[in-house]
């Protein structure tokens, strides 16, 4: 219950500012040109980079997981590996590459190949499972290869589709690093510019309730797309593959195109921090500081992921084990969380804290609880995938041979979701180490962390002295990326028919 | 069944040796430990990570920093009022000092604290002191341009002529501060108008140093900034300079207007000692002339110090007469956000 109070205190807080803004001042800072800008900017951005990431994902997946291209588990790995670095250290690396990449053009090209994977993972799992069956019934019937592809294959990956295009939607609506590099506005950055003119001015406040709408509306529309479908199957299917496309003359000039999206996907974050790393004028290592930021972000990251998992347990048994509306709206509560950019869970928190709890203002537990509202939604989903698969007939035989419930659930279920539970917290700690925003305005005095010291050297274009500091964050995100490929394709193989 | 008397010894040691590395991390993280000065530091960290140690040294006191932007931290102070954790504040310009002032939350300053600075950049309240300063030039890509193209005011950047051709960065303090004197010198209509035609002809980048490549790499003929990022480049390597001059509009032009940098102490700070010592160590020569021979090569106030000769001297820079605590932030804030700039 406070778990899901703590997750709603941002929306909480936008919606009263708004009422207490009241409608007149609030029309009066929304009607203006500025914000039709900024919704323009916002939206174009979305949309162009969400229909991109669509095309070159599903692309993507088909070329290597159903043609007979060279070299396909290689080019997977490589596919994938844009994940491992942080949309805002790829901004880095080409605005300190060539100058000419911003606005809406360098913003398309940077975003997009930062989040093409968000399709293609979840695209290539879809591919995977299909029960290749299917398909041979549509050419036996006299389809064509396109034909059988556009009408049986299309549909059955609609849901891996759109949940990652609406991913990449929700990503970039929250995105404030790179988007500020590449200096094309949106409502994060300006949100993020006027709370450095104003603090907390109602401009801001203005602005974030807009954020909170749209990400909002692609949280609601990814539900409703997904929900009104099924796609399930009874029975496992052919356990074989899908006949591999045979390429023939094509096979060169597409393994050319997969080679030009890694080299500009991996190749020039790649290149720009080996660059700056050896030749940057203001390159220099700082070990202390280096050392430090990284203690700082670990011990951060470590503690976050452990208090956001532990705060995971409680939703999600209650919504496995006590099945009804309540424990349903809880669950639910903190999945708002994912419509919440980390710059207005950040202004809420400040301004609140101040407000109420002055005690806990600019200290290291509120940062933490801004890691937990924003990144619940991952632990909750991943916990509740454990917890669902640990029976309960075996807590009932744990009582009948008269063992207590503490000691049920600490010698029986813990043991049994401590998997998911690791994780969850695997994931969370690896979002909280590359977290922005929300520890820009909410770190404690004199704390810094690998993103906020990256961040203060590559926005003064001291490039050579963030590069180490992007090196290490990269690193930090190479064994979530593993993680997410591994789950990607046990929880695939793992759902017993 | 053998190993469970072990592990219930071993947890608790386990749990303890946890917290105590956890709680020596965290105080060598700077995320526990009390320092005995905090500063709220609006100036470029870079100049405040150079002088600090050498005042940490002379004084035996551990100071610690929390940099942001002028008007973001001065609402801050005055929104944490009372429970300000700051004991010192500075700024990039005064229009923030204003604002803290305005809300009563400084405390005066000792007399040695002012006394080495002419008095023209203290407020005669006394409750904070200039401490460096900083000219506002144009800059101009000496490819397209020359000196005699350039305007002889910074109003005359609103013309049409202009269109598409100058940057600037109007979520940069600096930049705020020039429209605060341009509203203290021309009147809210006159700044209303300007900013309108700024909005139509910009090219808006994030900071002054993107400014300064933008003007260099002749993606615009000129640009509105501060002097000593030019400067400072010129003394590095020059890569972001070769290629551009600076214009000083200087006859009391608004374009020449002269932003001082500020220092104040906090009403609620519990460590005034400590915080008049470092205003004090701050306008006093040795700081002064330390600031003068950093990197920053911005103006310093002590007239004991003497700045690099490369950079145009002090008394040739001919500023317009602004009162330094005049300077109206929030209202200028109010008056870009119409104007579509925030």
């Amino acid at each position: 219950m406070a778990v899901a109070l703590l997750a709603l205190v941002p929306l909480a807080y936008v919606a009263s500012y708004v009422v207490i803004i009241g409608p007149v001042d609030l029309w009066h800072l929304l009607a203006r040109p500025r914000i039709a800008a900024l919704l323009r900017n916002t939206v174009t951005l979305a949309a162009a980079c969400m229909a991109a990431t669509a095309v070159l994902g599903v692309a993507l997946a088909v070329l290597v997981e159903r043609t007979d291209l060279p070299g396909r588990r290689l080019w997977h790995g490589l596919l994938v590996a844009p994940l491992a670095v942080p949309a805002f250290v790829n901004g880095y690396a080409w605005v300190s590459l060539d100058r000419s990449v911003h606005g809406f053009a360098g913003a398309f090209v940077v975003v997009t190949l930062s989040y093409y994977p968000l399709v293609y993972l979840p695209v290539v799992a879809m591919l995977r499972r299909l029960d290749p069956a299917l398909e041979e019934s549509a050419w036996s019937l006299g389809h064509s290869r396109a034909r059988t592809f556009r009408t049986v294959v299309l549909p059955q990956l609609r849901p891996a589709l759109l949940g990652g295009a609406l991913l990449v939607g929700l990503h970039l609506l929250a995105e404030f690093g790179a988007l500020s590099l590449l200096r094309f506005p949106t409502f994060t950055t300006a949100i993020y510019d006027q709370y450095g003119s104003t603090f907390n001015g109602s401009a801001a406040t203005a602005m974030a309730a807009v954020l909170v709408m749209l990400c909002l509306f692609l949280l609601l529309a990814e539900l409703r797309l997904r929900g009104d479908r099924r796609y399930a199957r009874v029975g496992r299917g052919a356990a074989r593959g899908a006949v591999p496309v045979v390429l023939g003359p094509w096979r060169w000039p597409l393994v050319a195109t997969v080679t030009a999206v890694v080299v500009l996907a991996v190749g020039v974050p790649a290149y720009a921090l080996v660059r700056w790393l050896a030749v940057g004028t203001s390159t220099e290592f700082p070990l202390a500081e280096l050392g430090e930021a990284l203690a700082t972000t670990i011990v951060l990251a470590v503690t976050g992921a452990v208090v956001t998992t532990v705060a995971a347990v409680p939703v999600v048994w209650l919504a496995v084990r006590y099945r009804g509306p309540a424990s349903t709206a809880i669950e639910r509560s903190t999945y708002v969380a994912n419509a919440l950019p980390g710059i207005v869970v950040g202004l809420a928190l400040v301004v609140t804290t101040l407000r109420l709890v002055p005690v806990v203002y600019q200290t290291a537990a509120l940062l933490v609880a801004a890691y937990a509202i924003l990144f619940l939604p991952r632990a909750v989903v991943t916990v509740r995938a454990g917890l669902e698969q640990a029976p309960t007939v075996l807590d009932d035989v744990a009582h009948s041979l008269g063992v207590g419930p503490l000691a049920t659930a600490r010698r029986v279920t813990l043991p049994l979701i401590a998997p998911s539970l690791g994780a969850g917290a695997a994931l969370v700690f690896l979002a909280i180490s590359t977290e922005l925003t929300a520890t820009l305005m909410l770190s404690p005095i004199g704390t810094s962390t690998l993103a906020t010291e990256f961040w203060s050297a590559s926005s003064e274009l001291r490039y050579g002295a963030a590069a180490p500091y992007a090196l290490l964050l990269v690193l930090v995100s190479v064994p979530a990326t593993v993680l997410l490929m591994r789950q990607e394709s046990l929880s695939r193989e793992g759902v017993p028919a | 069944m053998t190993t469970r008397p072990r592990r219930s010894t071993l947890r608790p040691s386990a749990a303890l040796a946890a917290t105590v590395l956890t709680a020596s991390t965290l105080s060598g993280c700077g995320l526990l430990g009390s320092p005995d000065l905090v500063i709220y530091n609006a100036q470029h960290e870079e100049l405040l990570d150079e002088i600090v140690p050498l005042f940490e040294e002379e004084s035996g006191l551990d100071v610690e920093l929390r940099s942001g932007k002028d008007l973001e931290m001065a609402n801050q102070i005055v929104e944490e009022g009372e429970d300000s954790p700051a004991d010192v504040f500075l700024t990039e310009n005064s229009p923030a000092m204003s604002i803290v002032d305005n809300a009563g939350l400084f405390a005066e300053l000792p007399a040695d604290a002012t006394a080495p600075i002419p008095e023209q950049y203290v407020p005669a309240e006394h409750t904070w002191t200039g401490f460096l300063a900083r000219s506002t030039v144009a800059m101009y890509n000496t490819e397209s341009m020359t000196e005699a193209d350039m305007p002889a005011s910074l109003l005359d950047f609103a013309d049409p002529e202009w269109e598409g051709r100058v940057a600037f960065s109007p979520t940069g303090a600096d930049f705020q501060a020039i429209v605060s004197a341009v509203l203290e010198l021309e009147g809210e209509e006159a700044t209303r108008a300007w900013l309108e035609g700024l909005e139509a002809n910009g090219v808006i980048v994030q900071n002054n140093l993107v400014v300064m490549q933008s003007v260099d790499s002749g993606e615009v003929d000129a640009g509105i900034a501060y002097h000593y990022y030019w400067y400072r480049d010129r003394e590095e390597n020059g890569t972001d300079s070769d290629s551009s001059a600076l214009h000083f509009f200087g006859d009391q032009d608004p374009g020449a207007f002269l932003s001082i940098s500020g220092a104040g102490i906090l009403a609620s700070s519990e460590h005034q000692e400590a915080a008049e010592e470092f205003v004090t160590w701050l306008t006093g020569t040795d700081a002064q002339q330390a600031m003068a021979e950093s990197y920053a090569l911005e103006y310093p106030l002590n007239p004991d110090a003497t700045l690099n000769p490369a950079v145009k001297p002090f008394d040739e820079l001919e500023p317009p007469e602004v009162d330094v605590s005049s300077l109206n932030g929030p209202q200028v804030t109010d008056l870009m956000t119409e104007a579509g700039l925030l």
